[in-house]
């Protein structure tokens, strides 16, 4: 009988001849189509296990790791790796970020099998989709995109008791239409844990709208403009955001949340105080890990802090710095609480409510984005950013949209964003389309109204 | 050559493979293709003296690839017994026979030489994965240690990835192909501040990632080494400087732009504008498309006249270079843009069948999977600017420029969905005065529109210049798939470009 995710967990802590040994088991399904000129080009089904093994060998000056992962199904293959990961503790030096391991926690649902996802996930959106291409085709329009859908079961062992088991569902769906002379482009996306309640038929629906707007063209020039940046592009920025907010880089001096001359910036006050940035792995519809899981130490990350627990935490409260990216190492040198990172993040302005078609029709004169893309950072003093908008800029006068614009390039900081933005929507469910496919998917965001947003420069991409 | 490695070819592959691909024909498939890999990589991460952290990872598996009542199913599995394959055939078949209700255009392929049992192994002279790891720890601990020794610099890094990919591919024709192949990105950065002034700022080395073994890191010159000691002695005092630095003018310069940064420009607004899938569409929900689309084939004014451009999947240590890719094609040179013109793009299979005008109905050998687990796309080619045939030096180029940047080392990037609009910084930028350099400025991103840009490209350095540099880490397709790639070019001279200010960008 092959042997089942918890068995090569358990078998790689029996073996170990470590002092302690972590081991981490991810069941990995997933299955995704893809599409582009109406028709389906690429498909799969994938299924693998992944193991970890991390050692820990007790020696004169501290504690030293090893951590080696592969593929595995056999407990031989497992045996190989438990054997690569002592070896290579053994031969390592002392770790700074050595700390006690964490004890004891045992899920009541660790014995239970992997939950898993196929092809059949698509069973009821892929015959609507035949069904898109054929009402896009007779409506002239061209679409592209992709569904993608991932269950991985995670199992974490050590030989201090931890048995913890974990499933993460993620997936998310995205269309792009363009119109017949590749002209006109507009997109549709977001995220889903399960696929019911997906319409290729209403995001086709929701396309041609977008196109239609699209309909009336103005050039403009690059400027600073009023411009709506709805749920999903807020979501572009604020994960960048969060990513450069590791507790080791500010302290270092090296990053937009350092205190000149030394220290972080945790305690001030440095965006609008209605703005609230968190994690939570309880928060509805974007629900993660509630524990640390870490295969190799890093800047703001340890391998001795698997299984922690984790819970909600404010990366921003009322506009203030209250927490940056920790491991318990960091923690120490920063003398701050222990706030690792967590697999979801989400924007609240205090106050706000309504839509994006609410600040839509309230604004005079502006722009209307979708998305943006190729975001890179540009200067880290101020996290200055460079990216572009497309598949949909939208000129807004007096609270209606009556046209499309061209595509611009933008620079511009998220941090500072926060400072400047004049109003906000109620936060909701939000994809980043830079990020969400392969990096970060679980946000919620409001869409915000930034006055001054700067276009440096005209794209003439379409 | 070395061999390929043992503990590779005792692997079970070819009876995955048989069992497989006697499973589709079995089904009556129009074509089938069996991939089995074994990728292995370390990476390597040190701070300030000490090892941060250092990770092995093994991805094992294989995949069953198949075109089927004219439509793609694929399928993966990582269990390596005979009813496993046979079950991941099974699989590929039943994903075709889904797929075929949302294909309207039916799937082919071109055709292919058969290549029956052929083997092939990158370039190299030192395994790193022979290596211990506290030696290869050891060295950077040293460059992070020798770093900080200077007073400017606050805090050092430095990194490691190494690569070892080991792929068995099989079709129903009758190609097998076993192949090896090594690469490595190390890398070290210098980290400092002047909080006079209120500014922090950091410099790395602007040595490339290569298809190279250990011998880049610790071996001699003579065996392709890098010459480390060299950017480990000037970093520091570069990074001083650049920290000192006046904040740069905005306006329109001329640039002298060295290789270590050109290559992701090249990288970037050459090589994937002309991945014929973006021409045709296929990217258009992802990275998005291209401006030089296939009707322009021919007669594209891509740049000036001094703009010879290649692609290949052949050159030496190259980090695309391979003998056959993951159809089971054999790799090529060809011409991307010559004389300023576009005359070439990167093909799999599917898209030579499609247009098979462009290479004699054949496929140039583009098509990659970064895993067993996922799908071979294609992928980019090494794209290599020419260097000229005269023998111009960087001070040559340096020496035409009354007022201008020369620009050394990447750092960001970005560009528009089509290609066209680009911004760039770098490591360092340095002021051109009459003809000579006048000291670094801060600040500084240079912008333009594609075509523009190559337009605008006076003069190539020559042969003496042309340095291989690359990408260990670009990104395509969804599912997202990562592939290494190198861009050769010499320094090279261009006319009136924008540059930014990019602290001025962010005022308001």
């Amino acid at each position: 009988m092959p042997a089942t995710v918890q068995d090569l967990v358990e078998h790689a802590l029996a073996v170990s001849t470590a002092d302690d040994c972590v081991a981490i088991a991810h069941h990995r399904t997933s299955a995704n189509l893809r599409w582009a000129n109406n028709t389906l080009t690429t498909n799969g089904a994938m299924r693998g296990i992944d193991v970890t093994v991390i050692s820990f060998a007790r020696r004169a000056g501290g504690v030293s790791t090893g951590s080696v992962s592969s593929s595995a199904s056999s407990t031989d293959q497992v045996t190989a790796i438990v054997q690569a990961a002592d070896a290579a503790a053994r031969a390592s030096d002392p770790a700074a970020d050595a700390n006690d391991l964490v004890t004891g926690v045992v899920d009541d649902r660790w014995d239970g099998a992997p939950d898993e996802t196929d092809i059949h996930v698509f069973d009821g959106f892929a015959p609507a989709l035949g069904e898109a291409f054929e009402r896009a085709r007779a409506g002239g329009r061209i679409l592209y995109g992709f569904v993608d859908h991932h269950v991985t079961t995670t199992y974490v062992g050590s030989s201090t008791g931890l048995r913890l088991r974990h499933v993460q569902p993620t997936g998310h769906y995205a269309c792009t239409g363009k119109t017949a002379y590749l002209t006109e482009s507009a997109w549709v996306g977001g995220a889903t844990r399960d696929f019911v309640g997906v319409d290729p038929l209403a995001l086709e629906a929701a396309l041609e709208q977008r196109l239609g707007w699209a309909r009336h063209r103005v050039d403009l020039p690059a400027g600073r403009y009023d411009t709506i940046l709805p749920p999903t592009a807020v979501a572009d920025l604020m994960i960048y955001a969060y990513w450069s907010a590791g507790a080791r880089d500010a302290h270092d001096g090296q990053s937009v949340f350092s205190h000149p001359g030394g220290g972080t910036r945790i305690g001030e006050q440095l965006v609008r105080p209605e703005a609230t940035l968190f994690s939570d792995p309880a928060y509805p519809g974007l629900e993660c890990a509630p524990y640390t899981i870490e295969e190799a130490s890093g800047d703001d990350s340890s391998v001795f802090d698997n299984g922690l627990p984790l819970a909600r935490t404010d990366w921003v409260r009322g506009g203030t710095l209250a927490a940056l990216r920790q491991s318990r190492e960091t923690a120490g040198l920063t003398r701050q609480p222990v706030t690792p990172v967590i697999d979801n993040l989400v924007l609240d302005v205090a106050g706000a409510t309504g839509s994006v078609d609410d600040l839509v029709a309230d604004t005079e004169r502006g722009l209307l984005l979708t998305c943006l893309w190729y975001i890179r950072e540009v200067d880290p003093q101020t996290l200055l950013l460079t990216g572009l908008t497309r598949d949909g800029v939208y000129l807004v006068e007096n609270g209606e949209i009556t046209g499309a614009v061209n595509n611009y390039r933008f620079n511009e900081s998220p941090v500072d964003l926060l400072r400047r933005f004049s109003h906000a929507s109620a936060t909701g469910p939000a994809f980043s389309r830079e990020w969400g496919d392969d990096y970060f998917s679980r946000t919620a965001m409001p869409a915000l109204r930034v006055p001054d947003f700067n276009m440096s420069s005209v794209s003439q991409a379409t | 050559m070395a061999g390929v490695d043992p503990a590779f070819t005792a692997l079970p592959y070819r009876s995955l493979g048989d069992a497989a691909l006697s499973r589709t024909r079995e089904l009556g498939v129009s074509h089938a293709d069996f991939r089995f890999e074994r990728v292995q990589y370390q990476d390597v991460r040190v701070r300030d003296g000490a090892v941060q952290g250092a990770s092995d990872t093994e991805d094992l598996g294989f995949a069953v690839r198949v075109i089927h009542g004219g439509a793609w199913g694929f399928a993966s599995g990582v269990h390596l017994t005979t009813e496993e394959a046979v079950r991941v055939a099974d699989a590929a078949v039943a994903v075709a026979r889904l797929s075929a209700a949302m294909t309207t255009v039916p799937v082919e392929i071109a055709p292919e030489p058969v290549y029956d049992d052929v083997t092939w192994v990158s370039s190299y002279v030192v395994d790193p994965f022979a290596i211990p790891l506290a030696d290869k720890s050891a060295v950077l601990v040293e460059w992070t240690d020798r770093l900080r020794a200077h007073r400017a610099v606050d805090h050092a890094t430095a990194v490691l990835y190494q690569v070892r990919e080991n792929k068995y591919y099989a079709d129903l024709s009758g190609t097998r192909t076993t192949q090896q192949r090594i690469r490595l990105l190390p890398s070290f950065t210098a980290k400092g501040s002047d909080d006079a002034r209120g500014v922090f700022d950091d410099m790395s080395s602007i040595a490339p990632p290569a298809g190279r073994g250990w011998e880049y890191v610790a071996g001699a010159a003579a065996e392709g080494a890098w010459d480390w000691d060299a950017e480990l002695a000037e970093v520091p005092d570069l990074l001083a400087e650049k920290l000192a630095a006046p904040s740069v003018d905005a306006g329109v310069y001329d640039l002298v732009i060295h290789p270590s940064n050109l290559w992701l420009t090249i990288h970037e607004s050459i090589g994937h504008a002309t991945e014929l899938d973006r021409a045709l569409g296929y990217e258009a929900n992802y990275a998005g498309t291209s401006f030089a689309t296939l009707d322009q084939l021919g007669s594209l004014r891509y740049g000036s006249p001094a703009m010879h451009v290649t692609g290949d999947r052949t050159v030496e240590h190259g980090l695309a270079t391979t003998g056959y890719d993951d159809e089971g094609v054999a790799t090529q040179s060809w011409d991307i843009v010559r004389d300023g013109v576009l005359v070439g793009y990167q093909l799999d299979r599917p898209m030579a069948h499609l247009h098979p005008e462009l290479n004699d109905h054949r496929s140039n050998g583009c098509a990659y999977a970064d895993s067993p687990g996922h799908i071979p796309i294609q992928r980019m080619a090494n794209v290599s600017l020419q260097p000229g045939r005269e023998s111009l030096s960087t001070d040559d180029l340096v020496g035409r420029v009354e007022r201008g940047l020369y620009i050394v080392g990447d750092k960001s990037w970005s560009i528009d969905m089509q290609r066209y609009n680009f911004q760039f910084t770098g490591q360092r930028f340095y002021e051109i005065r009459e003809g000579a350099l006048a000291g670094q400025v801060r600040d500084a991103a240079y912008q333009a529109t594609t075509t523009d840009f190559w337009g605008s490209m006076e003069a190539v350095g020559g042969p003496d210049t042309w340095v291989l540099g690359g990408a260990f880490n670009c990104g395509k397709a969804q599912p997202g798939q990562v592939a290494s790639v190198s861009h050769g070019c010499p320094t090279a001279l261009f006319r009136g470009v924008r540059i930014l200010n990019t602290h001025d960008e962010g005022a308001h």
